[in-house]
């Protein structure tokens, strides 16, 4: 045995030494490529892990004369303060409701665009149908939102329908009923289209002697999607799906601060928006910054859950 | 062996058509009835109340007072400048790192690699990044808008993925030629993935295009403002205040309806009028970044 462990020992120490000869070699043979890698590594550790070194504020009482590093501990201090505060509740159960409308209605919608696309014969009106549908997703958030908000004013298009049918006007945009409705219908309506590409992709790489085995089994159009394109597109849908979880507690705060106003609150103020709040326009940023790491500690867990449980069950995985 | 269509199949296709039919009018007709009513009467357009299917009257007036708002040209200019040169950054940026990341037996690769992805999964947050970019001096200055969102992890590896698939022996026999790296990238990479520099010239141009979040909080001075900044006052914070402030039976100004209208259509129809020419282009890219390593 101790021969053994004396042969482990010397196994080791030959590659560590030619370990620093690798680097060293590779450094000069690879120089070029590291003078072109150094601004994208100087971009990343300055703009991305800069902030994460920043982040630490979280913990401490800051105050941009101190700095960072002078600002004194204070422990999970703001963490308590936000847990306690009325303020978690809502913003928890808005975050969280709003994500799972969103996935429940607006997952499945560009997966079943995809499939009905692809029972289309007629190429021309399959590309048609396409080019109409990604539309939406190039115009601006400002132009979309804006548009949502004329269209369902108290005056505007969609009530003045109503009227016609003698229903009364409803002040959908404060409404905090409404709010996560027309949150989730606008989305699926830009994003339907483009969402789509990823599931049609995934289709068109579905071996067609699949679908000439299914025919010669006898088995009509409906059985061949059961049979065979549904299991063809599955590994897209797992991996679409565990980005979408680890995604859950991250809705975006850009398309709510365009929607909402202080009459929607109550549904639509989530985590994001009242960082921004509470951080860029009330400068409580330790504050606003334990809040944001802890949206974004539940998110990394929610997406290495999400992860390990798709790598279990269907051996589909992002790593 | 051909099966004949059956009843059920055949119901099931003109269903199919009418709902395609159906998604189509429902994505398309908002912004017909936008265009329609900026052209139209504006007053004719308050008392109509209701779908238009085409224009009611038509004047020009409403796109005259648009561009008599001297804000509206200021918001061009510098959504040009943040488009152009925040574009040609990103791809600068990108390249370098895309090509870095593509070579082989490049010792440290793996752990730039992972660098780069786990930023794609956990953040600082708003805030830690808000201070550093005003510790740097960029408040109020055009590059808070060009620097810190000069690379997407996520474009960088749709980059990196196109040069693998180079050919290497191209790259092996301009090396024995005693081409360097520099050489290689500029003279035989680039010129190869032209279809994907298109791709990325086009994710980043039209992110910049619509881009207004970090306008809002690093800019202060209105001439640095790009359009959808302007925008965002003229749709949203107007109307949201007078939706607020108004009580019941309290109308909007006719000729305002018609100026948003027009607002809307000026800001629109640059990427309406090259969206059909640059659609495959997007879809491509959505397509190599489907490609799982």
């Amino acid at each position: 045995m101790a021969d053994l462990a004396r042969g482990t020992d010397t196994q080791i120490t030959i590659p560590t030494t030619s370990r620093w000869d690798i680097i060293r070699k590779d450094l000069v043979k690879n120089r070029y490529i590291y003078i072109m890698l150094l601004p994208v590594i100087t971009y990343y550790i300055v703009f991305h892990y800069v902030p994460l070194y920043g982040a630490q504020i979280a913990f401490k009482n800051f105050t941009p004369s101190k700095g960072i590093w002078g600002s004194p501990w204070v422990g999970f201090k703001y963490f308590e303060e936000f847990f306690n505060s009325y303020y978690f509740e809502r913003l928890l159960r808005n975050t969280v409701l709003i994500s799972l409308y969103d996935l429940i209605f607006g997952f499945p919608a560009p997966i079943i665009l995809a499939l009905l696309l692809n029972e289309i014969k007629s190429n021309i009106f399959k590309r048609t149908v396409q080019t109409v549908t990604y539309l939406p997703h190039f115009i601006s958030l400002v132009v979309i939102c804006g548009m949502i908000i004329d269209f369902l004013a108290r005056d505007g298009l969609v009530n003045n329908i109503l009227n016609r049918f003698g229903i009364e006007s409803i002040p959908f945009m404060i409404k905090p009923e409404w709010f996560r409705t027309i949150y989730v219908a606008s989305n699926i309506w830009q994003g339907i289209g483009w969402g789509s590409i990823i599931y049609l992709a995934a289709l068109s790489n579905i071996d067609p002697q699949l679908y000439e085995a299914a025919t010669i089994d006898g088995a009509g159009r409906f059985r061949q999607v059961l049979h065979v394109t549904l299991p063809g597109i599955l590994p897209t849908v797992v991996i679409m799906l565990i980005l979408r979880l680890g995604q859950m507690l991250n809705v975006g705060s850009e398309k709510i601060l365009l929607l909402y106003n202080t009459s929607t609150y109550e549904t639509a103020d989530v985590i994001s928006t009242f960082v921004y709040r509470k951080g860029i326009l009330e400068a409580s940023y330790s504050y606003s910054t334990a809040i944001g790491l802890f949206n974004s500690v539940i998110n990394f867990a929610l997406l290495v859950i999400a992860n390990f449980i798709s790598r279990k069950a269907t051996e589909t995985s992002l790593w | 062996m051909h099966i004949k269509k059956s009843m059920g199949e055949r119901a099931f296709d003109v269903f199919n058509t009418m709902l395609m039919m159906l998604l189509m009018i429902v994505t398309l007709y908002p912004f017909l009835h936008v265009f329609f009513a900026s052209i139209s009467d504006p007053t004719a357009v308050v008392q109509h109340r209701g779908l238009l299917l085409h224009p009611i009257g038509f004047t020009t007036g409403a796109y005259k007072l648009v561009f008599k708002n001297p804000m509206i040209p200021i918001g061009y200019r510098n959504t040009l400048i943040y488009v152009l040169v925040g574009t040609a950054i990103n791809i600068f940026m990108t390249t370098l790192g895309a090509y870095g990341l593509s070579r082989k037996n490049v010792y440290f690769k793996n752990h730039i690699m992972f660098l780069i992805t786990f930023t794609m999964f956990f953040s600082g947050g708003l805030i830690p990044t808000y201070l550093l970019v005003r510790d740097l001096g960029m408040t109020d200055t055009r590059w808070a808008l060009l620097i810190p969102n000069a690379i997407s992890a996520y474009n960088l590896i749709i980059m990196r993925t196109s040069f693998e698939g180079v050919p290497v022996s191209l790259e092996e026999s301009a090396k024995l030629d005693g081409a360097n790296d520099f050489t290689v990238l500029f003279r035989i990479i680039l010129p190869l993935s032209m279809p994907v520099v298109a791709v990325m010239v086009l994710f980043y141009g039209v992110g910049h295009w619509n881009s207004w979040f970090n306008a809002m909080i690093y800019l202060r001075d209105r001439q640095l403002f790009p359009l959808q900044l302007v925008l965002r006052e003229i749709l949203i914070s107007n109307s949201t205040d007078t939706m607020i402030a108004g009580s019941a039976g309290l109308d909007r100004e006719p000729i305002g309806e018609t100026v948003k209208y027009a607002t809307i259509i000026v800001a629109t129809v640059p990427i309406l009028f090259i969206y059909p020419f640059l659609q495959k282009y997007f879809v491509k890219g959505v397509m190599i970044g489907a490609i799982k390593e």
